[in-house]
């Protein structure tokens, strides 16, 4: 391994998360240690507990926006950085915790806190790009170490990532699987979601759960039609889309298409 | 139709299956045939004969499949499941080749391409994966060496249906259900009770060789006949049919059908049509470095014109729309692929029709829009 002059620096941001997706960074193992050979890690909070100052080659988010500080705070980040990646759910739609955006987030600080008016929090849980400009966007929940590594590579070596958008089926199709929705009756986001993760719950007889989100070019109503043919509910339906993406456009409108 | 060059039919005795696999694994082969995981029949390694579906079937309709008990205990009892040889002929992901550089500013140096060639024996080989292979034969024999190297040793056991699935229309597509050419060893199963019975003939010289090995005797008159008039039911029973009559034209003709875009409402752009079909052959090719940007890579992979990154190039995706992929899959495949290869894309198997998850079916598509605006 060569010494580089300079190394480049690498911040990891937390928002609103469950820091899942840095996990997966430090579940890069022996590829870590190269990592950390190549690159100047300056601030991980997994890992250490202040950002230094000064500016970032590339910047991990990780999280959504959920309160007013953070909506400050992430202009900050997108001032320090040269490249800002989003990394995860939350930080590219919101999250679980955009389940608030389908309800009154007076109503739940009420139900869960005894004096809510100290709650300082936004109505809505919204992803990073929602409020700055984003150069890359990896999908997951969390994301797969694999492609975080693909997409640390490239923009270190400036190409484009080699991240694809086409369905889970795809993917899962390429692995051998048996289609657990064809073959089983069994209900799975497969095929408007996209792939990533390895396909690893059809690779177990589960459906996809879409942690990955929409695929680029989602048809759940038409999804919706084959699932309800196999027995599912409108709410069992509304319940499939909202989970991890449940602001994602194609989930969230399908899912606002039924319920009870 | 059986060629005219034609061995004399055998019938295989007592193990003989069994004795066929042990002098295929003898000849340094890997047998591949099918076999039941998670409730669907796959092609993978097989062992011994005790790894085939004894004495079960398949039930197919359009976005439906499910395994069901036979009341005999035949073998090849049952049509084909999403896999298909392709997975093996050409597989899902390839690496092209390697280089490396030892460090940032040198030439990298490239590696040769890394050899993954196998050798395998396909058991249970249809008429329409015949077909199929010799499709993907055409197009990519000659341009992809490592295709080459794993499919000129390849040994095929071919096996004649002797039921057809509700989605099958090889007998429309004339590809099908009996096996012409194309495989070394061609099997006709006339099991019943609990005792395997395959009448087979030879088909090259080498099928000739590992049948010498094999325990049999010469197949009677009647067993020939019942061989023959098994196929000739299958043919009788297919579940579905493709128009024959001009229909590149037909469909080329009607290219601003409105079917399309209702087909395109119904289309969930989720490639599993062209991930099961064994002709599609689409790949991308995809460049990657790793962190030291020493190592570099360039793998191929399948891929799909469902994608919308299949047809990216400068400034966005050529197919935006759904209904343009479906457009231009289904005109591949029945139309413009006879010009392209001198033969239909399609081999009649059904495979997109059961696996597709919402139900859409190649043969009413195709009829509907080759029957023009008043269809």
């Amino acid at each position: 391994m060569p010494e580089r002059i300079v190394k480049p620096r690498l911040g990891v941001w937390k928002f609103a998360s469950c820091d899942g997706c840095q996990l997966s960074l430090l579940d890069c193992e022996t590829q870590l240690l190269t990592l950390s050979e190549t690159i100047d890690i300056a601030y991980f909070p997994e890992a250490a507990s202040r950002a230094p100052r000064g500016h970032y080659d590339l910047s991990l988010v990780e999280g959504s926006i959920t309160t007013p500080a953070d909506e400050a705070r992430i202009q900050t980040v997108r001032r320090r950085s040269k490249y800002l990646v989003t990394i995860g759910a939350c930080a590219t739609a919101g999250g679980i915790q955009a389940l608030r955006n389908f309800a009154d987030i007076r109503a739940f600080s009420a139900a869960v806190y005894a004096r809510p008016a100290y709650i300082r929090t936004l109505a809505t849980s919204s992803p990073i790009a929602a409020h700055v400009p984003v150069d890359f966007q990896l999908h997951g929940c969390p994301v797969n170490k694999h492609q975080l590594l693909e997409v640390i590579s490239a923009f270190l070596a400036g190409r484009r990532p080699g991240i694809a958008t086409h369905s889970l089926c795809m993917e899962c199709k390429s692995r051998g699987h048996p289609c657990v929705l064809v073959a089983h009756g069994t209900a799975c986001l497969g095929p408007v979601t996209q792939a990533g993760c390895g396909a690893i719950c059809p690779g177990c007889n589960r459906g996809c759960y879409g942690c990955f989100g929409p695929q680029d070019s989602p048809n759940t109503p038409a999804l919706s039609e084959a699932l309800t043919a196999l027995g599912l509910s409108r709410a069992q339906l509304q319940r499939l889309y909202r989970t991890f993406n449940a602001d994602a456009a194609a989930f969230r409108s399908e899912s606002e298409r039924h319920g009870d | 139709m059986m060629s005219a060059q034609m061995d004399a039919a055998q019938v295989l005795t007592g193990a003989g299956l069994d004795a066929l696999l042990q002098v295929l694994k003898s000849r340094g082969l890997r047998t591949l045939g099918p076999k039941i995981r998670a409730g669907v029949i796959v092609y993978e390694e097989i062992a011994s004969v005790a790894d085939l579906p004894r004495g079960w079937t398949d039930e197919h309709s359009p976005g439906h499949y499910r395994l069901r008990r036979r009341d005999d205990a035949a073998l090849f009892g049952y049509t084909v499941g999403p896999h298909s040889w392709k997975q093996f002929l050409h597989p899902a992901r390839q690496c092209l080749w390697q280089a490396r550089r030892d460090g940032a500013g040198e030439q990298p140096h490239f590696e040769p391409e890394p050899s993954d060639a196998q050798h395998f024996a396909l058991i249970g080989v249809r008429a329409c994966e015949l077909r199929a292979i010799a499709i993907q034969d055409r197009v990519l024999l000659e341009a992809d060496p490592q295709y080459r190297a794993r499919r000129r040793d390849t040994f095929i056991v071919a096996v004649n249906c002797t039921v057809a699935g509700a989605t099958c229309f090889c007998a429309s597509m004339n590809a099908g259900p009996a096996v012409s050419d194309g495989f070394d060893l061609a099997l006709t199963e006339l099991t019943t009770s609990s005792e395997p019975l395959f009448v087979l003939r030879a088909g090259t010289d080498i099928g000739r060789a590992v049948l010498s090995e094999l325990p049999r005797r010469p197949a009677s008159d009647t067993e020939i006949a019942r061989a023959a008039a098994r196929v000739e039911d299958t043919a009788a029973s297919m579940g579905r049919q493709m128009p024959s009559e001009d229909l590149p034209q037909r469909l080329l003709r009607n290219l601003e059908h409105p079917r399309w875009s209702e087909v395109a409402e119904r289309c969930l752009a989720c490639g599993n049509c062209t991930m099961v079909c064994p002709t599609c052959f689409c790949t991308s090719v995809e460049d990657s470095s790793d962190l030291t940007g020493t190592q570099l890579t360039r793998t191929r992979r399948w891929d799909s014109c469902f994608s919308a990154d299949l047809t990216y190039l400068h400034g966005g995706s050529v197919r935006q729309s759904t209904r343009s992929r479906y457009r231009q899959w289904l005109t591949h495949k029945l139309a413009t692929w006879p010009q392209q290869f001198g033969t239909s894309g399609c081999v009649g198997c059904g495979r997109c029709i059961t696996w597709c998850p919402v139900g859409i079916d190649i043969t009413v598509e195709a009829s509907r829009i080759a029957a023009g605006e008043s269809g």
